[in-house]
């Protein structure tokens, strides 16, 4: 495993909300064109650790984070990393679907228009493909001028990873986006996932263990704080090497 | 059998509360009802009389520039132009809610979006405290701090336009601002976090995201705060110098609605002209207050829509 190859590379890495302790020195590496999948009880840290990758962490007041996190060899705690462009590197989707009140032209067009980019055909280019690599486009061509919020929820977390995908992120942490829709519209991300898998690394936390092993080339399981095992999700699900994990995947707690 | 009549005898004792309950609310409400077509039909009949029995036309009620209502003009008919007082009440409120505006948001987003601890411990209680200083405190503030610094800084006599305009901003200025406040932390926290997500900056995200999905609240916040800046009477009475003339500038005394309406309401008689046609200036006003209700609601819904 030679540094060069991981796009993300996170070293004992600590996190505090204010004196509780949330992650217990978490090491673990991103290969590049790959799904990991983190899985893990409620409130074992996979929520908190993903956010600790695009520093969504800084805008909780009183967090603290030490060890190391490098972006393609760059750290990007360190005081001369720019957030903002860290932010357009590593997009998110969040669990609830949470499309802006605009309509859903412009809820794509976001990312574009504060980048300062001002060429209309440009931006409506841009916006059309994007809705087609979310698998959506064919949704929502009609009424593109129309609230995004009138959308159904599965819509809007396509229009919502539309939008992320408009700002041509290298990498897109998903924190449960398909946690509450229905399966239709979760088979539909799946597969749109695997899709993007040729251009994007993708971090996903998901509570469904079937999801997990249908999409992710890794598997990383958390628990209280600790990364207790990571590897080929294969392997995770068929042989896992610690008992905690045997023993959430065959799920005898959490 | 005994339990079950004792359980239907208890059921009637509830339905027959709950029906008790209704009729005293549906009293209550009719009574209200009842106040308000009241008013509402004496301000319209006396407001309107002096248009049928007075022989007033609402052209000139309206547009005419001269108010003396005591005497008669040339063309023979009483000199009731309101336009000075229309004209009055529309400057001082436009000129205040102009400068209240920027001031209020500011300072909401200040409040909500840059320094929350600072905005909750100090600048909340502080507006909370303004909010509830009563009206004449506000003109006697106006009175002797405003008015002579227009004296001052313009010479005259410092009674003006720009007087009442200033007391009316400050008055309005915390009821504004702790409405947008409000309206401002009801901006999901999820769309200020899936902007800075994409990449956008703190001051982008304030203008973009949450100002925009804000608008509706903020507009009508502002609308609020000019409903009580036209309905202010007291404080504006104090400063703008009560002069029924037509606004020429912003610096001599002047009048609005609600100022020549309790200068005068006690000194004419019932029935007369000159008492009908203040009634035609208070007709306005709950026009206007009707108006600004609509508008309220009218943009709360178009917000709804989105
Ligand atoms: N803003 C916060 N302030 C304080 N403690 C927090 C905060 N957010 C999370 N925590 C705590 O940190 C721990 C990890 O939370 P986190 O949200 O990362 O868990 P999670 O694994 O994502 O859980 P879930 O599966 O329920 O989403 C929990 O104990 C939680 O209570
Ligand atoms: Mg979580």
């Amino acid at each position: 495993m030679t540094s060069e190859n991981h796009i993300i590379e996170t070293k004992d890495v600590h996190l505090y909300y204010g004196k509780k302790e949330a992650l217990k020195g978490v090491s673990l590496d991103f290969l590049p064109n790959e799904i990991t999948a983190l899985i893990g009880p409620s409130g074992c840290g996979k929520s908190t650790y993903l956010r600790t990758l695009n520093r969504m962490n800084d805008l909780i007041p009183d967090v603290t984070v030490t060890g190391n996190v490098t972006f393609e060899n760059k750290d990007i705690y360190s005081p001369k990393m720019d957030t903002v462009e860290l932010r357009k590197k590593i997009g998110m989707v969040f669990q609830q679907p949470n499309p802006f009140p605009f309509s859903i032209f412009e809820n794509v067009a976001y990312g574009l228009r504060i980048a300062g980019m001002k060429d209309k055909a440009k931006i409506a280019e841009i916006v059309e493909a994007s809705l087609k690599k979310a698998a959506v486009w064919e949704d929502v061509k009609d009424k593109l001028s129309k609230s995004a919020l009138a959308l159904s929820g599965g819509q809007q977390q396509r229009v919502c990873i539309a939008r992320v995908l408009a700002v041509e992120p290298a990498i897109i942490l998903l924190d449960e986006p398909t946690s509450a829709l229905d399966p239709v519209s979760s088979g539909k991300i799946e597969r749109m996932l695997l899709e993007l898998k040729e251009e994007y690394t993708m971090i996903i936390v998901t509570h469904n263990m079937q999801q997990a092993s249908r999409i992710s080339d890794k598997t990383a399981f958390f628990l209280d704080g600790h990364l207790i095992e990571h590897g080929e999700t294969r392997q995770i699900f068929t042989n896992p090497h610690k008992k905690e994990t045997e023993d959430y995947i065959s799920g005898r707690f959490g | 059998m005994e339990d079950s009549q004792k359980k239907l005898a208890e059921h009637s004792g509830k339905s027959r509360l709950e029906k008790i309950g209704k009729t005293i609310s549906f009293l209550c409400i009719a009574f209200i009802v009842f106040v308000v077509l009241s008013i509402l039909y004496f301000v319209a009949s006396k407001g309107i009389a002096t248009f049928t029995k007075d022989g007033v036309s609402l052209i000139d009620f309206l547009t005419g520039k001269i108010w003396n209502p005591g005497s008669i003009g040339e063309n023979g008919k009483p000199l009731t132009g309101a336009l000075p007082m229309i004209a009055g009440s529309f400057i001082v409120t436009l000129l205040a809610a102009a400068v209240a505006t920027p001031f209020a948001i500011g300072a909401a987003i200040f409040m909500t979006e840059i320094s929350p601890t600072v905005g909750k411990k100090i600048l909340q209680p502080v507006i909370e405290l303004l909010v509830g200083i009563p009206s004449v405190v506000y003109g006697f503030i106006g009175l002797s701090v405003v008015v002579p610094f227009m004296r001052n800084t313009f010479g005259g006599s410092g009674f003006g336009i720009i007087s009442a305009a200033i007391v009316l901003f400050v008055m309005i200025l915390p009821t504004v601002t702790s409405m947008s406040v409000d309206t401002l932390k009801s901006v999901p926290r999820y769309y200020r976090e899936a902007s800075l997500a994409l990449g956008a900056t703190r001051w982008q995200t304030i203008y973009k995201v949450v100002l925009r999905s804000a608008t509706p609240g903020l507009l009508t916040a502002v609308v609020f705060g000019m409903a009580r800046a036209f309905g202010e009477a007291l404080a504006v009475q104090m400063v703008i110098g009560n002069a029924a003339l037509m606004p020429t500038n912003l610096i001599t005394p002047a009048s609005t609605l609600t100022s020549i309406l309790t200068m005068n309401m006690g000194n004419t008689v019932m029935g007369t002209l000159e008492n009908n046609v203040l009634w035609s200036l208070a007709l306005i006003l709950l026009v206007m207050a009707l108006f600004f209700n609509i508008l309220t609601r009218w943009i709360g819904k178009k917000g709804a829509m989105n």
